[in-house]
C-alpha cells in the first residue's frame, strides 16, 4: 500500500508532463538534454538515473532529435499514447512560439544594416560553437585510430564533395558499422 | 504539391538519417533548401541558424525557422513535424523491445559505427555555416576564440552569443 502510494506520487498526469517538458524546452540553449535529465531524475524523480540511461540508449540509438525521442518515451511510460503526444508538444510549444516571434522580427527588421551586422556576429559565434561540439564529440569517440578516419571520410563526402547525405550515411554506416561489428567479434 | 507538403516530404526523409540530431542535418538542409529548390539564399540560411542559436529550446528548432521562411506558419509546422514525427512513432513502437536488443552485437556495432559519422556531420555543418556566412579574418578569430573558450570554460553559451552580437554591431566582425 505504501509502496503503491509513493509510486503514484511520482506518476505525472498529462498536465504535469506538458508543464515539466515545457520547463525543459525553455531552459536550454543549444541543446536541452542535460536539463531533461535534471528535471526527470533530480527534480521530479519520475525516473531513476539508471532508468534514464537505459531509456536514453534507444533515443540516442535512433536518429532524430534525442530529446524529442526521450519525451515520447517518458510520455508513453506514464500516460500511453496521449502522454507520448503531450510530452514532446510541451517540449516544443514554448520554443516554437519564441522562434516564430523572432522570425517575425527578422522578417520585419532583418534587412536593416544593424540587424545584419548583429546576425553576422552571432553566426560566427554559432559556427564556433558547432566546431566545439564536433571537437567534444570527436574526443569522446572510442578507438580513435580506427574510427576517426570515418569522420574524415564523412567530412570529405559531405562538406567537400557535397554528396547526398542519405547515401553517405548508408554507405558510411555499412563500412564503419561493419568494422565495429568485426572488432566486437574479436574481443 | 504545396510548398509545405514538399518541405514535409524532404525533411521527413532526412529525419531517418539525422544521427546527431538536427544539427547534423545542416549541410543537407542547406542543399535541399538553398541549392536544389532555391527557397532561401545563403545569407538567410545563415541568419536563421544564428537566430536559432540565440533562442531557447531543442536544436531542432532551426528547422522550424527554415519552414517558416519557406512557407509561413504551415511551413514551420510541416518542417518541425517532419523532423520529429517519423522517429517518434518508431520509438513509440520500439521502446518496449529495446531491452531485448540493447547490448546485442549488431546494436553495439551500429552505435559505435554511427558515432564517427555524426562527428563528421556536425563538423561539416560548421564549415558550411562558415562558408555561407563569408567570414572575414576577424570573424575567424572570433570563431577560434569561441571554440577554445567553449571547450575550456563553463560559460553559458548565451554569453558567447551576446559577445558575437556586440562585436557584429560594432562592425568588428
Amino acid at each position: 500500500m505504501t509502496a503503491a502510494g509513493t509510486e503514484n506520487q511520482n506518476r505525472p498526469d498529462l498536465r504535469a508532463l506538458f508543464l515539466g517538458f515545457s520547463s525543459v524546452g525553455l531552459s536550454g540553449f543549444g541543446g536541452v538534454l542535460p536539463f531533461a535529465r535534471r528535471m526527470l531524475v533530480e527534480e521530479k524523480r519520475w525516473m531513476t538515473a539508471e532508468e534514464f540511461n537505459t531509456q536514453l540508449g534507444l533515443c540516442q540509438f535512433l536518429p532524430g532529435p534525442n530529446v524529442i525521442n526521450l519525451a515520447v518515451v517518458v510520455g508513453k511510460r506514464y500516460q500511453g499514447v496521449a502522454g507520448a503526444i503531450v510530452a514532446p508538444l510541451g517540449l516544443l510549444a514554448g520554443p516554437f512560439v519564441i522562434v516564430l516571434l523572432l522570425a517575425l522580427l527578422y522578417d520585419r527588421y532583418g534587412s536593416l544594416p544593424i540587424a545584419q551586422s548583429m546576425l553576422r556576429g552571432i553566426a560566427a559565434v554559432g559556427c564556433g560553437l558547432l566546431f566545439a561540439m564536433a571537437w567534444r564529440m570527436g574526443t569522446a569517440l572510442k578507438d580513435k585510430p580506427v574510427f576517426l578516419p570515418f569522420t574524415v571520410l564523412t567530412v570529405a563526402a559531405i562538406a567537400w564533395l557535397r554528396w547526398p547525405l542519405p547515401i553517405v550515411m548508408i554507405v558510411g554506416l555499412l563500412l564503419s558499422g561493419g568494422v565495429a561489428y568485426w572488432k566486437l567479434g574479436r574481443k | 504539391m504545396s510548398l509545405a507538403g514538399e518541405l514535409f516530404l524532404e525533411f521527413a526523409l532526412l529525419s531517418f538519417v539525422a544521427f546527431g540530431g538536427a544539427t547534423a542535418l545542416l549541410p543537407e538542409m542547406h542543399r535541399v533548401v538553398v541549392e536544389n529548390h532555391h527557397w532561401l539564399d545563403d545569407t538567410t540560411f545563415t541568419h536563421l541558424y544564428a537566430i536559432a542559436q540565440a533562442a531557447p529550446g531543442p536544436n531542432v528548432l532551426v528547422v522550424t525557422l527554415i519552414g517558416w521562411e519557406v512557407a509561413g506558419l504551415l511551413g514551420a509546422l510541416a518542417a518541425t513535424l517532419a523532423m520529429c514525427l517519423p522517429m517518434s512513432v518508431l520509438i513509440y513502437l520500439l521502446i518496449d523491445r529495446w531491452e531485448s536488443f540493447s547490448g546485442k552485437r549488431w546494436q553495439k556495432a551500429v552505435s559505435l559505427g554511427v558515432a564517427p559519422l555524426a562527428v563528421g556531420l556536425v563538423f561539416s555543418g560548421a564549415t558550411l555555416i562558415a562558408k555561407s556566412a563569408g567570414l572575414g579574418w576577424a570573424a575567424w578569430l572570433l570563431v577560434a576564440v569561441t571554440v577554445v573558450a567553449n571547450l575550456r570554460t563553463k560559460l553559458h553559451p548565451l554569453w558567447f552569443i551576446a559577445v558575437g552580437a556586440v562585436l557584429g554591431l560594432l562592425g568588428i566582425v
